[in-house]
């Protein structure tokens, strides 16, 4: 049973990628619309722009990881294709993985070349690369979870950005992607710790600029947990749908 | 003794609905059971159960009580191992629009565990069998309503099932598509394929059905062959008699009587000095039989689903 859904998995994702992620549009997109944001806020606050990366790398990965994941689901559901899935000898949870992955692995190739021309643009510091590609996988594994999550829980296609923005944009902006958390005022301080989009700009900070290994480690542990809560909450609510 | 396909005992679905409003009960507590190899036809107007049937058997829906077993397999318990063993083509051609029809059957056999080695060249033989070689690489989106429910049937059979559901499959066809799908449900049948087939084209299952099961709201109100269910059909005797005149043409009109002979004589007597161009006797269709058991009109199936698109008569 577990090989029917780890090969189930694999080619949900690989059926997602090439039907709804690689098309031209979605890669343009998912390429200027982090540039576009750290670009409008670079020219009117110019200042340092090495502390943009982490943020224009972090909004790269939410943006590219949920706003499709956001609409596929919901999107399979109104046309019968799901169904297809449904039949077919892998279990909900496999299914709904497989759905979350392709949108985990086309945020993260849109991030790689956001990541290179940003690394070329601004220089690479002290990178800590193997802690820097793990937050990029948990964070992409994460935001990826909460489109799952929203693509879920809307009934039609056009709810789904909508309800996504509803969190994206809230993250945009207290998360530390724009405004040092530390700038905040103190209750939105704390509204921040509830962000997961928090926990990966402090840890791309710390992994694209040699900090300490401890704190990203932690920001890590509480992204795998927001990924876990937002996958499961995703599961039950579409085992609710379908029952 | 007959190795049964599916054995249903008591099986309830109820579906909730809103506030203030009674749960809906699909269906109604049905026993039935299907033969390996056998065609089986579900019967019922629109709303009867069929497609709620269809999806607890195939694990879409989850059973509110009863049990069933399908191909020997609990169905509460070993689901998994049913999947792998049943084809389901629904009623709507909901393959991805995306991919082409080549790559619509490598990816359901991907899903399905087909060796690697065998998917291009199953996909090339279902597409030959189908008529779709010259459509391989054209996207799913592009094809016909008849092409895209025929493929929908080839990424039904990728794995083998030992078991195909068909939900309405020729439902919106035109004439050559749904002569074409009934051909292959025949060919599937002489494979040893055992096929559940839902449908409103009351002579459709007549032609094509070893048994009937008749389901009216989520009742089953008779079961068995064709030939039997003859049986249900009203007693009374029906001719049916082609006339010509001058002023009408060609008119074929039907006398019920208790007997063959009162029948003919009353036929005769309505011919009025018109030419009489044939008498027959007709045998009681499916239709009557039909229209016995559940009060409804033949036309009320037609009706609900648009009307008579690939038709049984066409064939």
């Amino acid at each position: 049973m577990l090989a029917d859904d780890l090969r189930g998995v694999g080619y949900i994702a690989l059926k997602d990628l090439k039907a709804y992620y690689l098309k031209p549009p979605n890669i343009s997109w998912g390429i200027l619309l982090p540039f576009a944001f750290v670009l409008a806020f670079a020219i009117r606050n110019p200042g340092d722009w090495h502390d943009l990366l982490p943020g224009l790398v972090g909004l790269s990965l939410l943006f590219g990881t949920s706003t499709m994941e956001a609409t596929v689901i919901v999107f399979e559901l109104r046309t019968g294709a799901l169904e297809r899935l449904l039949l077919a000898p892998v279990r909900l949870a496999a299914l709904l993985f497989g759905k979350l992955l392709g949108g985990a692995v086309f945020g993260l190739v849109m991030t790689s070349v956001v990541l290179a021309v940003g690394l070329a643009a601004f220089g690479a510091g002290n990178v800590q690369w193997p802690w820097l590609v793990l937050t990029l996988l948990v964070s992409a594994l994460t935001c990826a979870a909460l489109g799952a999550f929203v693509s879920v829980a809307v009934k039609e296609i056009f709810e789904a950005q909508t309800l996504a923005n509803f969190f994206r944009f809230p993250m945009m902006f207290l998360s530390g992607v724009f405004v040092p958390l530390a700038g905040l005022p103190p209750a939105l301080q704390v509204l921040a710790r509830l962000l997961p989009l928090t926990y990966t700009i402090e840890a791309l900070q710390a992994s694209l600029y040699g900090g300490p290994v401890e704190r990203i480690a932690l920001d890590l542990l509480v992204l795998a947990a927001f990924a876990a809560l937002l996958f499961g909450l995703a599961l039950r609510t579409l085992a609710q749908r379908l029952a | 003794m007959t190795e049964m396909a599916i054995v249903a005992e008591r099986l309830v679905k109820v579906y909730p609905t809103g506030k203030d409003r009674q749960p809906l009960r699909a269906v109604d507590g049905i026993d039935f059971e299907v033969r390996c190899g056998e065609v089986f036809g579900f019967l019922g107007p629109n709303g009867a159960g069929k497609t709620s049937t269809i999806r607890m058997l195939t694990g879409l829906a989850r059973p509110t009580s009863g049990r069933a077993a399908v191909l020997g397999h609990d169905l509460a318990r070993e689901i998994t191992a049913i999947k792998k063993r049943v084809g389901v083509v629904p009623e709507s051609s909901n393959l991805y629009d995306e991919l082409t029809a080549f790559e619509n059957l490598v990816f359901a056999m991907q899903l399905y565990g087909v060796p690697r080695a065998e998917r291009t060249p199953r996909a090339e033989e279902l597409l030959a069998r189908f008529r779709l070689s010259d459509k391989r690489n054209a996207p799913f989106a592009s094809l016909s309503r008849g092409m895209k429910r025929a493929l929908t049937v080839a990424a039904a059979l990728v794995h083998r099932p030992a078991l195909i559901f068909l939900d309405e499959p020729t439902t919106g066809l035109d004439v050559m598509s749904a002569r074409g799908l009934r051909q292959m449900i025949e060919d599937l049948r002489r494979e040893g394929v055992t096929i559940f087939l839902t449908t409103h084209y009351l002579e459709e299952a007549e032609r094509l059905c070893d048994r009937v099961a008749i389901i009216v709201k989520g009742r089953i109100v008779a079961l068995d062959t064709v030939e039997a269910l003859r049986g249900y059909a009203p007693s009374r005797q029906v001719v049916e008699i082609t006339v010509q005149d001058e002023q009408h043409g060609l008119q074929t009109r039907r006398v019920e009587a208790d007997d063959v002979a009162t029948a003919v004589r009353r036929a005769l007597e309505q011919a009025e000095g018109a030419q009489l161009v044939a008498v027959n006797t007709v045998r009681p269709t499916l239709e009557d039989v039909f229209v016995r058991l559940t009060g409804l009109g033949s036309e009320v199936m037609l009706a609900e689903k648009g009307g008579r698109g690939g038709g049984a008569n066409a064939g």
